[in-house]
């Protein structure tokens, strides 16, 4: 999902950095009240954010013969909400774009947006929305973590559609362009992140309910209900 | 059905559709951040250049990988250490 350095003309690369600007500042202040009152919670907002740095490391093969990596932000996105997993979804687009050339300083807003913010926030309301419908717990969290993955690339390829509108077709036919090369590729990708951030979600849940309840990721009927189930 | 299961199950579909696909052509490969430079290029007729090159640049492949290792490493080392702090809590 990144953009490469200097693929983002202006003023698209001003926009973007723009936009994500306010809500990693946002994610900054939610981190330091995190860090005020609720220091229970610190060991998983570092295990989530290791969760990041590690799918996002690995290259995986996919059915269109490309490589591309899940970005393993549908987990923090369930535990902190989005504001919170864009400051950490910040820190790994910096380590990557200063010591893997892989995307850049210029688009490091667009990527932010992409994959700290836009794609955490599908997953958020994708969340919410099921838990409260009272749907399977491991399923929704499936579901979550899988279309956060989805939406970042789809995101990334409606930014650099925008950035170059095709000359005969415009933006839809540059869109549908991209969306074949990240789209395609990262469908199967999204699946593996979603079953796997499921089975981290289930090994925090047997280590750590406590805090899940305190984070209001899940509520006590649901908790006593799984706890059930699991034993 | 067991979580586990099912996530073993997912990968091996996965390993074996790589399996199948890599013996039914030739394909680079290639990361899809690159594809979309080509995708790039193809849209403006090669005329766009990127205005801003990457200030470092690993200089081997093997010295990227030691990048993507190390976030790996850093990432798992965190995981690890959490889960078994988190075990050794229950225990006590």
């Amino acid at each position: 999902m990144h953009i490469m350095e200097g693929f983002l003309p202006h003023p698209w690369w001003e926009i973007w950095l723009a936009l994500s600007l306010p809500v990693v500042g946002y994610g900054v202040y939610r981190v330091n009240n995190l860090i005020k009152e609720q220091r229970n919670a610190l060991p998983l907002l570092a295990v989530s954010g290791a969760f990041i740095f590690v799918l996002s490391s690995l290259k995986l093969p996919s059915v269109t013969g490309s490589c591309s990596h899940p970005t393993g932000t549908g987990l923090t996105a369930i535990l902190f909400g989005p504001a919170i997993t864009s400051v950490l979804a910040t820190i790994v687009l910096v380590y990557q774009a200063l010591f893997l050339a892989h995307g850049g300083l210029t688009t490091l807003g667009a990527n932010i947006f992409s994959m700290g913010i836009a794609g955490p926030l599908m997953g958020y309301t994708i969340y919410k929305i099921f838990m409260k419908s009272g749907f399977n717990l491991f399923l929704t969290v499936f579901l979550a973590a899988a279309m956060a993955d989805l939406t970042t690339y789809i995101v990334t390829s409606l930014q650099l559609a925008m950035a170059f509108p095709a000359s005969s077709g415009g933006v839809l036919a540059s869109f549908t362009a991209f969306a074949a090369v990240f789209a395609l590729t990262q469908l199967p990708l999204a699946i593996i992140e979603g079953i796997v951030t499921a089975l981290m979600f289930k090994y925090i849940l047997q280590a750590k309910s406590d805090v899940l309840l305190k984070l209001n990721v899940i509520s006590e009927t649901t908790l006593v209900k799984i706890k059930e189930s699991l034993t | 059905m067991k979580l586990e299961v099912v996530a073993i199950m997912v990968i091996g579909l996965f390993i074996i559709a790589f399996a199948f696909i890599s013996s039914s052509g030739v394909y680079e490969w290639s990361g899809a951040d690159s594809q979309a430079e080509e995708v790039v290029s193809e849209l403006t007729g090669d005329s766009y250049q990127p205005w801003f090159k990457p200030i470092w640049e690993p200089p081997s492949g093997e010295i990227e990988s030691l990048f993507f290792s190390l976030q790996a490493a850093i990432g798992g080392l965190i995981i690890g250490y959490f889960f078994g702090y988190y075990r050794k809590d229950r225990a006590t």
